[in-house]
């Protein structure tokens, strides 16, 4: 479903900073596969998300999504093959939208826009009836500013619209790291949820070890710009924090650094 | 008195058109677009010109709209394709229409390229049009006497201008309104709203802005070949300072009628265009100022805009506040006496 070929990318490139972001990574997704991501900050894994939703662009390499090259396609023709869920829970809505309103923008992704009304009375019904999924009481507030929602409501609903439309692939970046605990697990679960319902072929980056051992059937982590480690299905169902630590260690000859990665460990 | 307010309102509804355009991209695109101050004369040089060509008064005013389109996607075209400044766009845009005008002016003379003025005195627009059909229907006769009746003495000359063009400019409000919530409206102003997000399902943001632009500028070059017609002449200045008019109607709107649903905020942009016309007029009355004060008039009223609605929610808050310690205050002295115990 999803292909990177040899992925490489530089950040400014001939200055002081130059800085191997992606150094040739090759990664593939089969139809319903859920990958976890994990790795220290400046690992590469949300460059890598940004390549794959078009936002960047890679010096070398080949994207296919589907069988199909999108290496050059840009970012908002891409969106319509990939759903995304933002870390920032304010930045997968229009604020000053209602929820009836942001629905329909998620609906009419992988349709042409025209001069039809965005929210027909169909249309409600079958809003409606997703968001009933959330268990959030957002169906009786359809009308509401997505602006007054809490941060939790506002990533349910982000989560629900990134999935409204069966996107080829969906794209989780930490979007439950903005969160407290409880809300974080009510995402969690929602997440597995939405995308056991339609199979849908994940890339999810955390940095809750935990939560990426919990959730999908691989499980891969970065340093430096490289996939270092690849877990398949049958070894993830055994796997712990441990191991992933000594994993690391043993890879790098290094103790993993990052502060957060620690702290979900203990 | 009634003669000067009546006339406010008969332009303000004019100015409404405008203001609509400034609305679509200042507060549902996010861009302080300034090509306004030179699409607003491009609308009425492109109807003066036609219309001193004998051009049916209509069709002028039709090609003016289309012109603005133009003026304002071009002004889009630069900021997303050249990606400059969305400030600096307008501005140049503005300034390169400046020349333009009185180029399309000019195509009335042979004796020169440009020429910055084109009078309409005895010329057919579609106010003289209008006249000739409403006064057929002699509903200005009832209405004057009814006013006569109630002690008006100076009674206005028709109120064609006025009832056509409320109609007029609230059908512009409603196809705004419609446009505004059909699948192309919802993501104009989401890419107002959250860029990324919008981007993220597969929304043209550039695309989407270019037309928003040219959406908005066909309202303002229609509101100036009306305003044109409406005075009897075209100038190459009368655009000067608009978009500050354009913001003034719409921050006093927003001030006065709320932005609550969209519906409620263009009605709210169309009233308060008609407002600043008023609160402009009875400033006029005022001894020592002259209208060459107008725009400085116009700056002072948007800053009590922008100010007063800040005052008031700070007062707000501070007696919320307020409030909220004198219970607290309240509960403690409770606790003290033993009368409630401690939570």
């Amino acid at each position: 479903m999803l292909n990177l070929q040899q992925i490489h990318k530089i950040f400014n490139e001939g200055t002081p900073d130059e800085k191997i972001a992606l150094n040739h990574i090759n990664l593939s997704l089969e139809k319903g596969d859920f990958v976890t991501i994990i790795g220290s900050n400046g690992a590469g894994k949300s460059t890598m998300m940004n390549m794959i939703s078009g936002a960047l662009t890679p010096d070398v390499g080949t994207i296919q999504i589907a069988n199909k090259d999108v290496t050059k396609l840009p970012e908002y023709k891409r969106s319509q093959y990939i759903g995304r869920v933002f870390q920032d829970p304010m930045a997968g809505t229009a604020p000053t939208m209602t929820i009836e309103e942001n629905l329909a923008i998620a609906y009419s992704r992988n349709k042409k826009r025209g001069v039809r009304r965005g929210v027909s009375k169909e249309r409600k019904q079958l809003f409606q009836a997703a968001l009933e999924s959330l268990h959030l009481n957002l169906e009786n507030r359809l009308h509401a500013k997505v602006g007054l929602l809490s941060g939790g409501e506002r990533q349910a609903l982000s989560l629900l619209m990134a999935t409204f439309t069966n996107p080829n692939i969906l794209l989780l970046d930490e979007h439950t790291a903005a969160l407290d605990p409880s809300r974080a697990a009510l995402i969690t679960s929602l997440t597995k949820e939405l995308v056991e319902k339609d199979e849908l072929t994940t890339l999810m980056i955390t940095h809750d070890m935990q939560q990426a051992i919990d959730l999908g059937n691989r499980l891969i982590m970065m340093d430096k710009g490289q996939i270092i480690l690849e877990v398949g299905k049958e070894e993830k169902k055994n796997l712990t924090i441990e191991d992933l630590m000594n994993e690391f260690q043993r890879i790098r000859g290094e103790k993993m650094v990052s502060d957060r990665a620690l702290l979900s460990a203990t | 008195m009634f003669t000067a307010i009546f006339g406010s309102v008969e332009q303000g509804i004019i100015y409404a058109i405008m203001a609509l355009g400034v609305y679509i991209t200042f507060r549902v695109l996010d861009f302080p677009d300034l090509t306004v101050d030179g699409s607003f004369v491009t609308g009425a040089a492109t109807a003066a010109t036609m219309i001193t060509f004998g051009y049916n008064p209509f069709l002028a005013t039709f090609c003016a709209l289309l012109a603005g389109f133009v003026a304002g996607s071009i002004t889009g075209i630069l900021h997303t394709k050249a990606r400059i400044n969305e400030l600096l766009a307008g501005i140049l845009m503005m300034i390169a229409l400046y020349s333009i005008n009185l180029r399309i002016m000019g195509l009335t003379t042979e004796t020169s390229v440009g020429r910055p003025t084109i009078p309409l005195s005895n010329a057919d627009t579609v106010f003289t049009k209008l006249n000739d059909f409403w006064s057929n229907l002699s509903i200005d006769a009832a209405l004057n006497n009814m006013l006569s009746a109630i002690g008006v003495e100076s009674v206005p000359r028709t109120w064609g201008i006025l009832v056509v063009m409320f109609i007029v400019t609230f059908a512009i409000k409603f196809l705004v309104d419609w446009f505004l919530k059909t699948e192309i409206g919802l993501a104009l102003r989401a890419t107002g709203d959250n860029a990324k997000m919008i981007r993220s399902f597969s929304a043209n943001t550039d695309a989407v802005k270019i037309f928003g632009l040219g959406l908005s500028n066909a309202l303002v070059a229609t509101s100036g070949a009306l305003i044109a017609q409406y005075s009897k002449f075209a100038d190459v200045g009368m655009g000067i300072g608009m978009i500050v008019i354009g913001l003034a109607s719409v921050i006093i709107g927003e001030a006065i009628f709320g932005t609550k649903t969209v519906v409620r905020t263009t009605l709210a942009v169309v009233f308060g265009a008609i407002v600043y016309r008023i609160v402009l007029a009875l400033a006029l009355k005022i001894e020592f100022l002259d209208t060459g004060d107008m725009k400085l008039i116009t700056a002072v009223i948007v800053i009590i805009a922008l100010i007063v609605p800040y005052m008031v929610n700070k007062y707000k808050d501070k007696k919320r506040r307020m409030k909220r310690r004198e219970q607290l205050l309240e509960r403690v002295e409770k606790e003290v006496k033993g009368e409630e115990p401690v939570a």
